[in-house]
């Protein structure tokens, strides 16, 4: 895959920008449940107050705050309060808001940043708690005692009816301070975050008396934390979706520029290469593989950066919601884990061994298609049915192993995201107990508890799939990292003007890359312009690679190879080309017309040079047969011809370029005995003073060459015309009687 | 996710481990965008396919059940569990109050039993249903596999004529497994769907209607988001599948003619061409991806939207104390599970449709038609002397082409008939006649005076050995293939036939000897070899009439002159039909059959037919032509 890291270097940008939209949106997304939290904590439990520290508070009862606050606390009190009473300013503004300013001056909490606040809380709400505890006490003077023990003096000593507030203050500063450390004491075994709870309530009295409509407050309250919420949305879909669309825009970008450049590599490649990655691997590194590729990067842009993010961001804030409950969550990861570690270690050799078995009942039923004849003449329908039966029977039973190990995935893993809901209730409702959480904090760590886990599952969803793409990218970078072993040389020579076409082979030796042995050994002939040099031997005897040697589809091992005089490696191969008409084995045409197809050895080719060209080949008889005529539908690869028909089109094709020389790999084989004659005679009228070169199995067709070379084993074991060969080359000889009769020999 | 069902292992016929792998089809956040394919008759499969399943009745009702009883047992668990939320909200505000120190604890432990026991029965269910309907599935996999296969033999051989191997081959293995998967996945689907929607709005309703109704409101917006989303995606999604496939096709053409694009210089035209389709692709191919790829997003978004709503309301109710916290909690889950099985609803009918075009098609392989059915007393004969007689036989692939107009001859015992023609002259029509995969349309052949349609097709073609130019044999051992001839032969008899088909000695040379597996594209051993062995075949089957293909291509020549005798070797003292391609075979046949554009246009001995100045007189001589050429 990192071999094939450079196509996303154009894209940069995207790819940081991408990172950055999806750190915001994660963090949109973990946002979400703490301002839920919010609603269910500060909007539900504390009507909508968040924390100790009142927007305004009536004079009288700053004035009791201040009693129980040291000298440097009140000066930070007071120092973000301001008072209004009858002459300020803003009276008439801040009357709308607390009607009781009518009656009394009151305190306005000046803007206050965070900081601020988180100073200021613990300050206040301890005074608070002090001062609501004794408002109660006065209220109610039958739980004095109690409270009196809980707070550390004993209010009993103190005169009924006698004010508490206007005394204190009278105490000596020594005993106030005793009072109030003994409070603080007993305020740190609460813990903050109760002490805050319970101030919120001194809060919510002040702010009844103040005049303030308190449930709308707690409505505003949940009103604004929900708007809040909607924006978080807005945000995270927004980045999503800018998201998508940079990594689609990337993944297709890489997909086109990668495979262009496959595409232009394998156009480059000799038939080495093509051997050695055969043409159907080749075809699905360009298509399939670099599909693969575009499909992981966009699921990389989407899921593989985020994933991380999400899962680090869930990680952090769920510690800041409890520090001491992650190990449910990751007791709740390892299990869901190991589950797919399991589920996996089972399943995935059994489903290589799957594959291996579809191949199996594809093959067996191929062979029951192809063998229909064969099978129903010896009787053996029963036997085939056997045989698929056997292979139908491995197949269904290990696909049920395997079904009945996945299907049990789905429940256990709902099961294991219950069961976490389940833990961090039984936790945290304990914690909530000890004070150290809120209710509502509990609710949003469910749901980091689930969006960590999510994280997991798509990370370890990765490792399923990036694997696979990470074949697919090798294979591509295979290609693209594959030098052909043909290249054009650097200062190459022309042929002369005059081009006459004479073919030598000197000393020509040639094995293909990695192979053991040379196919061909020491080849060396001389081919003459208007003359026929054929080439014979059985299968695999090397003689269709000799003529390949020529328009150099591969590259010679030892010696050379001379056209004109000039070694074919010191020539551009599109010059050296230029000169050959090459028809290949089997017809090739491509999808198009019938002129297209004639039109691709020239492309400016008269009318009439297609014509003749089609007249010698003898097609015309099947092409104006047609109501198209020339402009009949090719459809791809020919198949819609039959393979005489290709190859009588491949040889048109070849002589619509009129070439000086011709190689026939064995063009003639699907053509029958007579339309084969007539072909080789109307050639030999038209082809005047080109060089042919013919490979062939038949010996009728060649019977008339003026040279003829017999290939054994890679070797030359017969060179001369049909007389001298069958009277000096036994192999020849035998080729000759195997297919005609002696009569027709003489 | 799209980790459930149990028709995983597909039936796929890649071979490139790379291109698909164990997850099935695309990825796993890819949303299927192309259009699902229709069926003709919807209704008509459906109900055939129903039919099929009948045998599994018992079987559905309990996946049905146990679906059920798992998808309720998971839908009560946030709404029990709730309570717990609430117990522990109501102990806090006490504390806070000061009406209470402590939390109920022994009531929140007891709802968590409570709850994990459900979840526990939930999954046990959900397991045991998804164990039954794989075995169902692929029971049903097995069954229609089966039977093709089986149907295979009983249709003639005309269907496969006009039908291509590959489109069968799909049939057995794409169709069958796209039918299994997608009848599991709808099946489940559809039961744990329907259950999971009326029990999370029963659920929703007995929490609070208001907060009910809020969330459902939800459900239309996100459909005609949805809607309109998929509607734009479908278009680019076409396009680039089209231009995905000019692409490619371009890809495979190319390389497939590599040499003659590189023999006539076409390189630039080629990468210049593949350019267009390249950039087409890459601007359509963006904006599908991006289409469907804000699919999920927006659904997640309306998800959010459900989720805010639900928490402003439930907040709202919760301090006017209608509902309480744990109920908001409860509320939550269930908006978050409400949307999946709505989705999997609205995508069920493309499921169904899927799952009705790939029975259609399996359906309508099972219900072509059959062979003619065999003579109800059928003849039984002892021995037989091979005499054949073809009687104005008239024939044509369809009735309306006649190929073979009124063919009448007599081949006596041990006499040797010839068939020559040009490629494609239909030469192997004759044989198929004589041994019924084809029927006449009028007039009768008859072997020892009896008429062919008389005999089962089975104890016909007893009568018969064949040789076909390309050697079918099978991926099994040397000694099984040759056995295939006659099943019940001894090892010695197998190999007296391989000794008298020239190719024991050649087995003895292998590694394996007899016992060589032959692999699947038959490589191990050549051309020539595998055609010894299908002689060897019809050594053991010992027919009284021989039919035979001479081939010559692609053997070299020492096996050519092995096969030459074999053949001959066979031959001695049968009636042979021989497919000929060699003129000493020609020359020396009782009876040559010269055929042309698949009807006997000559028939006669070899002077006969040269005398007769005709198409063979031309057609031999042209062999020789070339030799008036200069």
């Amino acid at each position: 895959m990192l071999r094939l890291a450079r196509y996303l270097k154009p894209y940069t940008l995207m790819v940081l920008i991408t990172i950055a939209l999806l750190f915001v949106q994660a963090n949109a997304d973990l946002a979400l449940p703490d301002y839920m939290s919010k609603i269910v904590n500060n909007g539900i439990q504390q009507g909508g107050v968040e924390n100790a520290i009142p927007m305004a508070i009536r004079q009288s009862e700053m004035n009791r705050l201040v009693i129980f606050l040291s000298a440097e606390n009140k000066n930070l009190v007071l120092g973000h309060y301001a008072l209004v009473d009858k002459n300020s300013p803003d009276y008439e503004k801040y009357l709308a808001d607390y009607t009781i300013l009518a009656d009394q001056p009151i305190y306005v909490r000046n803007n206050i940043d965070k900081a601020g606040i988180a100073l200021l809380n613990p300050v206040m709400a301890k005074a608070e708690l002090i001062v609501s505890s004794i408002e109660q006490m006065m209220a109610d003077p039958s739980k004095a005692a109690a409270m009196g023990q809980s707070l550390g003096f004993d209010i009993t000593k103190i005169p009924p009816g006698m004010d508490l507030f206007s005394t204190l203050p009278m105490l000596p500063s020594a005993q106030l301070e005793q009072i109030t450390a003994g409070i603080d004491e007993k305020f740190a075994s609460l813990g903050y975050s109760m002490t805050n709870q319970m101030a919120v309530g001194f809060v919510k009295t002040e702010y009844a008396a103040l005049g303030l409509d308190t449930s709308q407050l707690q409505t505003n309250y949940i009103l604004n934390t929900g708007y809040m919420m909607l924006l978080l949305s807005l945000l995270s879909v927004g980045c999503t979706i800018i998201v998508g669309f940079l990594s689609a825009k990337t993944a297709a970008g890489a997909a086109r520029d990668m495979r262009r450049d496959v595409f232009k590599k394998v156009e480059s490649f000799s038939n080495s290469e093509f051997d050695k990655f055969s043409t159907a691997s080749l075809i699905t590194r360009s298509t399939n593989d670099v599909t693969q590729i575009q499909m992981v990067v966009i699921m990389i842009m989407r899921m593989v950066f985020y994933a991380p993010i999400i899962g680090v961001g869930g990680i952090i804030r769920a510690i800041g919601k409890s520090a001491n409950m992650w190990w449910i969550i990751a007791v709740a990861v390892i299990t869901l884990l190991s589950l797919i570690i399991v589920v996996f270690s089972i399943s995935l050799p059994k489903f290589k061994i799957i594959q291996k078995l579809i191949d199996r009942l594809n093959l067996v039923t191929r062979e029951h298609l192809s063998g229909m004849m064969v099978i129903r003449a010896f009787n053996m329908q029963k036997f085939e049915e056997d045989r698929f039966d056997k292979a139908n029977l491995d197949l269904t039973s290990n696909s049920l192993f395997i079904a009945r190990v996945m299907v049990i995935m789905m429940p256990l893993m709902m099961l294991i995201m219950n069961g976490l809901s389940l833990g961090i209730i039984w936790v945290g409702a304990h914690q909530v107990a000890n004070n150290t959480m809120q209710v509502g904090d509990m609710m949003a760590f469910m749901q980091y508890a689930m969006q960590i886990v999510f994280a997991f599952l798509m990370l370890s969803m990765m490792f399923i799939i990036l694997p696979r793409a990470s074949v697919s990218g090798g294979r591509i970078a295979d290609v693209l990292e594959t030098e052909p072993v043909i290249k054009d040389p650097v200062q190459p020579k022309k042929f002369p003007e005059s081009f006459s076409g004479k073919v030598e082979f000197r000393n020509v030796s040639f094995k293909y890359p990695d192979a053991q042995e040379d196919v061909l050994h020491n080849i060396s002939f001389t081919a003459l312009p208007g003359q026929t040099t054929a080439f014979i031997g059985s299968t695999g005897s090397g003689k269709s690679t000799v003529v390949n040697l020529l328009p150099r589809f591969h590259e010679v091992t030892e010696g050379a190879i001379y056209v004109d005089g000039i070694d074919i490696r010191d020539v551009n191969q599109a010059d050296l080309r230029e000169k050959i008409g090459y028809i290949p084995q089997k017809g090739m045409l491509f999808s198009g017309t019938i002129e297209s197809n004639l039109r691709y050895a020239d492309e400016n080719a008269s009318e009439a040079a297609m014509l003749d060209a089609i007249r010698v080949s003898q097609a015309s008889e099947f092409i104006f047969s047609k109501p198209e005529g020339m402009a009949a539908e090719i459809s791809q690869g020919g198949s819609n011809v039959s393979g005489g028909q290709k190859q009588r089109l491949s040889i048109a094709r070849a002589l619509v370029k009129k070439p000086p020389i011709y190689i026939f790999d064995d063009s003639f084989s699907a053509l029958d005995f007579k339309t084969d004659s007539a072909l080789r005679k109307a050639l030999k009228q038209n082809t005047g003073a080109s060089n042919i070169l013919i490979v062939t199995q038949r010996v009728s067709t060649i019977k008339t060459a003026e040279q003829i070379i017999v290939l054994e084993e890679g070797r030359i074991v017969g060179k001369g015309n049909h007389h001298e060969l069958m009277d000096t080359c036994e192999p020849y000889r035998e080729i000759a009687l195997s297919q005609l009769s002696k009569e027709e020999l003489s | 996710m799209s980790m459930h069902g149990g028709g995983l292992a597909g039936g796929r016929t890649s071979s490139e481990p790379a291109a698909r792998g164990p997850m099935g089809r695309g990825g796993p956040m890819m949303m299927d965008m192309s259009k699902a394919e229709k069926p003709r008759d919807f209704k008509g499969t459906m109900l055939k396919l129903i039919k099929y399943l009948s045998s599994y009745k018992i079987l559905i009702i309990v996946v049905m059940v146990f679906a059920i009883a798992s998808t309720v047992a998971s839908i009560v668990g946030p709404k029990i569990l709730g309570k717990a939320t609430t117990k522990l909200f109501e102990g806090v505000l006490g504390k806070i109050a000061g009406t209470s120190t402590t939390i109920d604890f022994a009531y929140i432990e007891n709802i968590i039993i409570q709850t994990l026991s459900l979840y526990l029965v939930s999954t046990l269910f959900g397991y045991i249903q998804g164990w039954i309907m794989s075995g169902v599935s692929m029971d049903i996999t097995y069954r229609f596999r089966k039977d093709i296969a089986a149907k295979i033999n009983r249709m003639p051989l005309k269907y496969f004529d006009g039908t291509n191997q590959g489109e069968v081959l799909s049939r057995v293995t794409n169709d069958v497994d796209t039918l299994s998967q997608t009848l599991n996945q709808s099946m489940t689907q559809i039961i744990t769907s329907v259950v999971t929607v009326i029990g999370v709005l029963v659920m929703m309703f007995s929490i609070s209607w208001m907060m009910t109704l809020v969330s459902l409101l939800i459900i239309p917006l996100s459909m005609v988001i949805v809607m309109l989303i998929v509607r734009q995606s479908q278009k680019y999604f076409k396009q680039q599948q089209d231009y995905l496939g000019h692409v490619n096709g371009h890809v495979e053409e190319m390389y497939g003619g590599h040499v003659v694009m590189k023999a006539f210089s076409g390189e630039a035209r080629s990468v210049e061409k593949f350019d267009t389709y390249n950039n087409t692709l890459y601007s359509s191919a963006w904006k599908s991806q991006f289409l469907s790829g804000m699919m999920m997003p927006v659904m997640m978004f309306i998800g959010n939207l459900g989720y805010v709503a639900v928490s402003i309301l439930g907040g709202y109710l919760a301090i006017k104390k209608t509902i309480t916290i744990g109920d908001i909690q409860a509320f939550i889950q269930y908006v978050r599970s409400f949307t999946q099985p709505i989705t999997q609803l609205a995508n069920i009918s493309n499921v169904l449709q899927q799952t009705a075009a790939a029975a259609e098609r399996v359906f309508e392989f099972m219900n072509e038609d059959e062979e003619i059915p065999e003579s109800s007393e059928p003849l039984t004969l002892q021995s037989v002397n091979g005499i054949v007689e073809f009687k104005n036989v008239r024939f044509g692939y369809n009735p309306e082409k006649i190929v073979i107009k009124n063919f009448s001859a007599v081949i006596h015992p041990g006499q040797k008939i010839a068939i020559v023609g040009p490629t494609g002259a239909g030469k192997t029509t004759i044989v198929k006649l004589l041994m019924r995969f084809y029927d006449i349309n009028s007039g009768a052949i008859l072997v020892d005076g009896h008429n062919i349609n008389d005999f089962t097709r089975g104890d016909l073609r007893c009568l018969f050995g064949m040789v076909l130019q390309d050697a079918w044999l099978y991926n099994g051992t040397i000694l099984e293939n040759i056995r295939y001839g006659r099943m019940n032969a001894s090892d010695e008899e197998v190999y007296a036939a391989a000794k008298a088909a020239r190719v024991d000695h050649f087995v003895r040379t292998l590694s394996d000897g007899y016992n060589l597996v032959l692999n699947e594209e038959t490589t191990n051993i050549s051309q020539g070899q595998m055609q010894l062995l299908t002689i060897a075949r019809a050594f053991l089957a010992d027919p009284s009439i021989l039919i035979l293909d001479e081939a010559t291509s692609s053997v070299d020549t020492r096996t050519e002159v092995l096969i030459q005798e074999a053949m001959d070797n066979l031959m001695r003292g049968r009636t042979s039909f021989i497919i000929a391609h060699r003129l000493s075979t020609i020359r020396n046949a009782n009876l040559i059959l010269v055929m042309n554009e698949g009807d006997i246009v000559e028939q006669g001995s070899h002077e006969e037919l040269l005398a007769h100045g005709g198409f063979y007189a031309e057609l031999y001589n042209s062999q020789f032509e070339s030799a008036l050429v200069n």
